[in-house]
């Protein structure tokens, strides 16, 4: 019995036609695309796109190269040369984030004790020869002094969070 | 029209008869194109997509864009291939996508010839359509295209006999080969009703499935198969020749929508009793028609190949012969309602 039900179901095309049926009210749902250069989807405080380095109000750069960040990287994206300036206070000569082997996790960020490297929402970004994508401190500091004042603002955001 | 008859003298048949074929030939290569554009909107909205929209107003242009494209770039043909069969394919393809328009009828006295065996005419030069397919997969001398050729051949084959079947029974209904004569026989008080699409029902379902088959449109797709075999037959092909082969699948998909409109849908007879019949009918029904072609694409997934072998001997060929004979013996009786 079950076996003709079965039957008379595929031989009549029944099945076929609740596909159609679902497909035919895909039709006319509403469109879920986004125009990107034009529209964008909205972004989390917490994304994680190219890398900061911030410094102090006062104008001072945090980074202690504690060397954490370079420790942690899972990608070894980042490298780090320091020496004792003047004033006594350890300070990085050298901090590289090479962004073609970076897999934007995140953890430099976390491990950072002076809040330092972050990551900003910045995505649009790109090289156009080999080794335009290793960004230099001068680069990195460059970016967390354009965007500090979002860069803050998302840390406040999500301060109650951590 | 006096006066250019006077002034080419002999070769006047000769021109007039070529202008009417540029006038019904231009007019299905731009429908070719926007129904590429077609395509991918209905796609893309099924997919809850918005398709195309940059070329132009509401990615109008897209379709010229597409053209110009393949226009531009390099016909490669590869060392081991035979270089007149390569190049030959694609003109039997779209050779036999065009030539069957010759006796279709847009309205009552709107047709190219007027061929008495005009329906196996059509049946004859699109069953050609499929030695293009095949050429193409053997000189290319590749494996994908080769495999490609083999199951076109094979799938073509099943699906012409059901086809040609379910085409016996539009014959029953009409007594008449000429494509007019069928049209003229579908017209009756009760609009709609009196096509040949009710009584032929099952003929009509088998009809449109063979449809889809012949022209290798998904879900029979299996001569293209991107997923298995690349592109199948047409994977060696570029730019214009490429272009070619495509050309001549979606004339195809028109030349079959026409098909199924004039022997199943009552041709240009409107569908209403009372209002006048006309070309636009013919168009409204084909653009029907060519609907499901892209509804169906959107919806059903590949047939495996011996499911589409299975279909087309073990289901299609049993139930257009068992109709046949369902309506043969009908048409005898007094519940026969289609005269």
């Amino acid at each position: 019995m079950n076996a003709i039900r079965e039957f008379f179901r595929t031989f009549l095309l029944f099945e076929l036609l609740r596909g159609m049926a679902l497909t035919g009210r895909h039709l006319f749902a509403r469109k879920i695309t986004i125009q990107y250069p034009d529209e964008k989807t909205p972004q989390s405080p917490r994304f994680r796109g190219l890398h900061a380095l911030r410094r102090y109000p006062n104008g001072e750069e945090r980074c202690i190269a504690c060397k954490l960040c370079e420790a942690v990287c899972p990608a070894l994206a980042i490298t780090i040369e320091s020496e004792q300036r003047t004033d006594g206070t350890r300070r990085t000569t050298r901090y590289e984030i090479d962004l073609t082997k970076c897999i934007f996790c995140g953890f430099c960020e976390e491990s950072c004790p002076v809040d330092s490297i972050v990551e900003t929402r910045l995505f649009e970004y790109h090289g156009e020869r080999r080794g335009d994508l290793v960004y230099t401190k001068e680069m990195l500091l460059a970016i967390g002094d354009r965007y500090e004042r979002q860069i803050a603002s998302d840390r406040a955001a999500d301060a109650a969070y951590r | 029209m006096d006066f250019f008859q006077q002034l080419l003298g002999p070769a006047w048949p000769l021109v007039w008869t070529t202008l009417k074929i540029v006038a019904i030939v231009l007019p299905i290569m731009g429908a070719v194109a926007y129904l590429t554009l077609a395509e991918r909107k209905v796609i893309g909205y099924i997919q809850v997509r918005i398709g195309p929209n940059r070329v132009g107003p509401r990615g109008l242009l897209q379709p010229i864009a597409d053209a110009l494209k393949l226009l531009t770039k390099e016909i490669i043909i590869p060392a081991g291939a035979n270089r007149f069969l390569f190049l030959l394919a694609p003109v039997i393809s779209i050779m036999a996508a065009l030539a069957a328009w010759a006796v279709i009828p847009f309205d009552a006295h709107l047709v190219l010839a007027d061929v008495n065996a005009g329906l196996l005419y059509v049946l004859a030069i699109t069953s050609m359509g499929v030695y293009g397919v095949i050429i193409a997969g053997w000189a290319s001398n590749s494996k994908y295209a080769f495999l490609g050729g083999l199951r076109s051949a094979a799938q073509i084959v099943a699906y012409e006999i059901a086809m040609g079947f379910a085409l016996v029974g539009v014959l029953m209904m009409s007594n008449s080969l000429n494509l007019g004569d069928i049209v003229r026989a579908q017209e009756g008080r009760a609009g709609l009703l009196s096509w040949n699409w009710i009584p032929l029902f099952p003929m009509f379902v088998v009809y449109v499935i063979s449809a889809v088959a012949e022209t290798n449109r998904a879900p029979f797709d299996v001569a293209e198969g991107e997923s298995e075999i690349v592109a199948g037959f047409h994977v060696e092909y570029s730019g214009m020749a490429f272009a070619i082969f495509f050309l001549a699948e979606y004339a195809n998909m028109i030349l079959v929508s026409t098909l199924a409109a004039i022997m199943f849908l009552g041709g240009w007879l409107s569908p209403v009793p009372g209002l006048p019949g006309g070309v636009h009918w013919l168009l409204l029904k084909v653009v029907f028609g060519l609907f499901f072609f892209l509804w169906f694409r959107a919806t059903f997934p590949r047939y495996r190949y011996d499911q589409i072998m299975r279909l087309g001997w073990k289901v299609f060929i049993p139930v257009t012969l068992v109709w046949l004979l369902v309506v043969g013996v009908w048409m005898r009786t007094p519940l026969w309602l289609w005269n």
